[in-house]
Formats: C-alpha cells, structure tokens, sequence
C-alpha cells in the first residue's frame, strides 16, 4: 500500500532492476477500492484477535469470580467481582462448625481474606503450597538462566569467531536434544539423579533446565554475535586489547540485546516447562506447571482457585511478550530467522 | 585442539601482531577452549551419558521400583513394543493429531499472515495480541481450556452455538471429538507462529514482482500462485517442520486435557511413554526402548527440518 521501496532484505533476482528503484508514484494514489480492502481486512483482523483473545481472558474472568459464578450454568460473563479464587489458592483453610460460624461472624477484627474465607463458612489455617512451588519456578528459572546465558554466550562467541573443529556437527547435536520428547530425555536422568540425590531438588533442577536451555542460548546467541562485524574487535586488539578485553569490553555490549532477548526467551522457557518438572520433582523443588492442574479444594475442582493461579503464572508472560515483540520471530525459531 | 587451524585462521584475518610471551595473555586456542567447556562438559554430563545409560537400559528388563539389578534380555524389548498393537495405534494416534494441527495451522497461520501483511494503525499490536498463545505454558492452556471445554459450564459450546447442555457435544468425553479438541487448542496456541513465520516471507518478497506482474495484467491468483506462495514457501516450509517436530511430541497439552484419554484414543506416543515409565509396573527398560524408537523417527524427522533450513540459508 504505502510504498516502501523494495525492502533491504530481498534477495535480488538476476535481472530485476536495481533494488535502490523508487517506487514512489504509488504513495497518493491508494485507490477508494484499495483502502476500502484495507478496511475490511483491519475488521478481519481485529475481530480474530477478539476471538483469539476470549480463552485468555475468560480465564482472567473466571480468577476474579466467587465459586458458584465460575460454574454458574449457563456461564455468566457479568458477574460480582470476588478475590475468593486467590484465597483458595493461596491459603489452606478448616471448615468451620455453626456455632463457630456465629462466633466468626460477631467478630470484628477480621483481615479481608478471613472475610472472603467466612463467606464460604471456612477459616484460614495457613499458606498453601502454592507460593512456594510459584518461589520454586522463580529460583529454579532464575538460576537456570543465568547459567546457560552465561555459559551460551562464551560458547557462542567461539563458534561464532573460531573454526572450532566439528563444528557444524557440534551445533546441530547441540540443538538436536532440544527436538526430543522431554520423556525420552527424562528417564535416564531420573536413574541418575536418585542415584546421586538430585531428585526433587533445587540443584537438579537448575542443572537439567541449564543443560536444557544451553541448547537454544547458544544458538540465538550465535546469531547476534554473528551480526557484530569482526573489524571491531580486531581494531581493538591493534589498540592492545588482549583477545579477552576485546570480548569483554566490545562484543559483549554491542552483544546487549541480544543477551537480553535470549536471556527473556530462556526465562520464559524454564518458567513454562512441565514435563521435567512432573517427572523429577514432587515436593520440595515442586514448580507451579505440574501443581496447578491439582489445585482441588473441598469438594470439586475449585475452578475459581485454578484460574487465579494460571493468571498469576501468565501475566509475566504476556507482559514479556510485548516488550520482547520484536525478537519473538528471532527467538521461536532458535535464531534461525532473523528478520522479518 | 584445532591448533593449526586457529592458527591459520588468525593469521590470515587479524592484523593485530602476537604479542611475544605475553606473560598472562590467553592465547586464542585457549579461549576456545575455555569458553566452549562448560557448555560441553553439560552436554556429555546431561545428554551424551544418560542417552548411552537409556541405550544400555533400553536391552535389559530393568525396573526403577525393583531392587533387581538389569538382566540382559537382547532385544525382547524391541520386539515385544512392535509387535504391540498398542503401540502401533498410539503411533496412530500421534500421526493423526500431528497431521490434523499442523495442517490447520499452515491454513489458519498462512491466511492471518496474508490479512495482516499490509500495515495499518494498530496492526503491530494486534499482531502481538494474536501472537500471544504461543507465549504461554502448555498445561496452564490446557488446564484453562479444559474449563473452556466443560460441557455444563464451559463457554466453548456457547460460543459454537450449542446453548442445550443436554444435547451440547461433550468436547473432551467424546472418542470421536477428544482429538479434535486438542487439536483446536493446539491450533489457536501455534497458528500464530506459521503467521510469525510467513509475515517475515511476506514482507521480505520484492515489491518490483508484483510491479511488473501489474504491468503484465496477471490476474491476483496468478500472482499469488507465481509469486507470493513461491516467496513464502521456504519459511513456510520451516514453520511446518518445526510444529510437525513439536507436535510429534505432544504431552502437556494431552496430559493436561485428557490424559490420553477417552480410552487410548488420544493416548500419543509421549503419553504412552510417560505412563510405561513412570506410572504402574515402572518399565524402564522397555520404555527406554520405545524412548529409543521414538529418538530415531524425531532424528529423522530433524534431518530434513536441517536440510531445509541449510537450503532456505544457502538462498
């Protein structure tokens, strides 16, 4: 529509005219049928995202409901905003007796929570697990990440600048165990870490998510180093930089995205992850993937309690998506395609 | 490792002079080596190790529950899993759903990719909100959705138009439409990636084609078919290469919807493992072996997503 002069990325086809030609006799002249079509497709399109919008947002929805609004038939879309959903996933609560009940009620020092607890006669008797498994996912992802970024980016820096022998073959073993089902990995590593003692624990699991995440670091991170011109680093070793200094005070800064886009791709990877997770924790590293299909209250799947808990798990994600927008083509597809 | 070719290297490309017996300088071999270990020493330790244990497993009737060591058993287990028609439907059973999502996706990806090529106000942040999904954690999906699916309380018949809970489709009971219930999901979580994929062909192909095939009066599928789907195609290519990969295999969403069930009938191949492995009887050995069949028909599958990719870099 506008016209853009040829992109700067096409790949010139033998014989097509000069890529600098301007086009530019189409800039006023979009005809009404063109912006008509463009209007159209702008409804399209803003009408798919609606739709593709309503699971998420349903599930937000359902977090900010009381109990029998989330299973109201047929489903309610207006409802009375209640936090019950977050007390139920945040806290183990005691079904209180009637006569308790009364003597609740006459009380007037209670927090909002109890409150919330009170209306479902029940009283709060502690944390739940769940803060600790969302903690767990925080460490363990954490941690993890900083290990392969930081080991990804050293690895990186000399496939990228060295004719490290094997190296394609290294590249592609490297990414190799990123396409296996996570099972298939899983049941060696669970004989070895109980042989060891690294089942259910935190080490365990910052070990396997670093191994893991090496994979897709180094690839991605080759790829921005890749795009920083050698000349720099060679015009700083004529200056007296040892190869070391070089690394550290050229590639590295103008690496900064990059490092940045991967170390968010990574994050998002390891908080994400489930099947490891199920497999070789069970209580004390136990992250909040596998925990929170088994959120169950009394009685029932308290469905309310269960979306909370999604919510709380992916509003960092999105988030992350929209500041990471432009690196997401980058990151999905290891580093593969660069741009768009 | 590599010294003469580093060697070669370095002095063919810098200028800078080597400083002679530079006390605490690391020479290049050095760094090399140095920056590419610890990545190494975790992949031999968390990859290369426990693939040659589960290979060794793989041959024994060792069981992780049992206090009996592994006996040798050859390769009973290998024969015993092919010659399972359990096996052979789960295999199904993943090809199935591989076949169904992926294709959807191409077909739901390649068209948002089209209605979204040319820009308008707010095209980037719609795109980002359609992009979203993906972004998510699979089993925080399917959990989420499973509500979605609920045949009393879910809002997905609702919105299909089945407002009678007596006679709404049950998504997730149903043998017939438990597949195609993952498969929806599955296709709303990763259409967004083929678009991602596609959008970058899109906007890379020369404008100067579609000139010249205005100044030959081509006609919008001519140059859709010429022009547009031949551009597109190596990307594209990729993008169904890397979903066939992940869907081949699919576990959270499976395990997080239905289990594998009703029955078997969306029991796909990592579910089946999972459960031969660490559910019941513990059958480790034989499970490694299916991890090993399954290692191999992946394997084959990457070599063409790498020989794709190889010729997609070349062009």
């Amino acid at each position: 529509m506008t016209a853009v002069p040829s992109n700067p990325n096409a790949v010139p086809t033998p014989g097509a005219p000069n890529v600098n030609v301007n086009f530019s006799t189409r800039v006023d002249k979009v005809s009404r049928g063109a912006r008509w079509t463009r209007n159209v497709r702008a409804v399209i399109i803003i009408i798919i995202a609606l739709i593709m919008l309503i699971p998420t947002v349903w599930m937000a929805m359902t977090a900010f409901k009381s109990r029998p609004d989330a299973v109201a038939v047929p489903p309610k879309v207006f409802f009375e905003p209640s936090l019950e959903g977050f007390v139920s996933l945040l806290t183990n609560r005691r079904q209180l007796t009637a006569t308790e009940i009364a003597e609740y009620q006459a009380r007037t020092d209670l927090a909002w929570a109890d409150q919330i607890a009170l209306v479902r006669g029940q009283t709060i008797i502690g944390p739940s697990d769940f803060p600790r498994q969302l903690l767990n996912s925080l460490i363990i992802a954490g941690v993890s990440t900083i290990f392969s970024v930081g080991f990804g980016v050293l690895a990186a820096y000399a496939f990228s600048r060295f004719p490290v022998p094997g190296k394609d073959d290294l590249l592609f073993f490297i990414l190799s165990q990123r396409m296996l089902p996570p099972v298939v990995v899983t049941i060696p590593i669970f004989l070895m870490y109980r042989q060891v003692g690294l089942y259910d624990t935190h080490f365990g699991m910052i070990l396997l998510y670093t191994a893991f995440n090496l994979s897709f670091s180094v690839w991605l991170l080759k790829g921005f180093i890749d795009e920083i011109p050698r000349e720099y680093e060679e015009a700083a070793m004529v200056d007296g930089y040892t190869r070391l200094q070089a690394f550290r005070k050229i590639v590295l800064p103008q690496a900064t995205t990059g490092i940045a886009a991967t170390t968010v791709f990574t994050l998002i990877f390891s908080w994400n992850e489930y099947a490891f997770a199920l497999m070789l924790t069970s209580d004390v590293a136990r992250t909040a993937p596998p925990s929170i299909p088994l959120v169950l209250g009394t009685g029932g799947i308290e469905w309310a309690a269960i979306a909370a808990g999604s919510l709380a798990f992916l509003i960092p994600v999105v988030i992350v998506t929209f500041l990471l927008r432009k690196h997401l083509l980058r990151g999905v597809t290891f580093g593969a395609i660069r741009k768009g | 490792m590599a010294q003469a070719r580093t060697e070669r290297k370095l002095t063919s490309t810098t200028t800078a002079p080597r400083r002679a017996g530079g006390g605490r300088q690391l020479s290049d071999n050095r760094i090399v080596l140095l920056f590419i270990l610890p990545t190494m020493l975790l992949l031999i330790v968390m990859n290369i190790f426990p693939l040659i244990y589960s290979l060794y497993l793989s041959f024994t009737n060792y069981s992780v529950i049992s206090t009996d060591a592994p006996v040798w058993v050859g390769v009973e287990n290998y024969t015993r899993i092919l010659s399972d028609p359990d096996f052979w439907h789960n295999f199904a059973v993943t090809g199935r759903y591989t076949l169904l999502s992926v294709g959807l996706q191409t077909v739901v990806g390649f068209s948002l990719a089209m209605l979204l090529r040319t820009k308008f106000t707010g095209s980037g942040i719609l795109t980002t909100i359609i992009l979203i999904p993906m972004m998510l954690s699979p089993i925080v999906v399917a959990v989420f959705w499973k509500l979605i699916f609920n045949p009393s309380y879910g809002i997905f018949n609702y919105l299909i138009g089945f407002t009678n809970i007596n006679t709404a489709p049950e998504w997730l009971g149903e043998p017939q439409l438990a597949l195609w219930a993952i498969v929806i999901v599955d296709v709303w979580m990763w259409s967004p990636f083929v678009m991602l994929l596609c959008l970058a062909g899109l906007s890379a192909i020369p404008e100067y084609l579609y000139e010249a095939a205005a100044i030959d009066r081509a006609s919008g599928w001519f140059q859709f078919r010429r022009i547009t789907l031949p551009q597109v195609m190596p990307l594209l290519l990729i993008a169904i290469l890397f979903r066939t990969i992940e869907a081949f295999k699919q576990f959270d969403l499976v395990q997080g919807l239905t289990f594998g069930g009703p029955g078997d009938v969306t029991e796909t191949v990592s579910v089946q493992l999972y459960r031969l492995a660490f559910q019941g009887q513990f059958n480790t050995g034989e499970s490694s072996a299916l991890a090993y069949i399954v290692l191999v028909v992946i394997i084959a599958i990457s070599n063409i997503f790498i020989l794709a990719l190889n010729r997609v870099r070349e062009s």
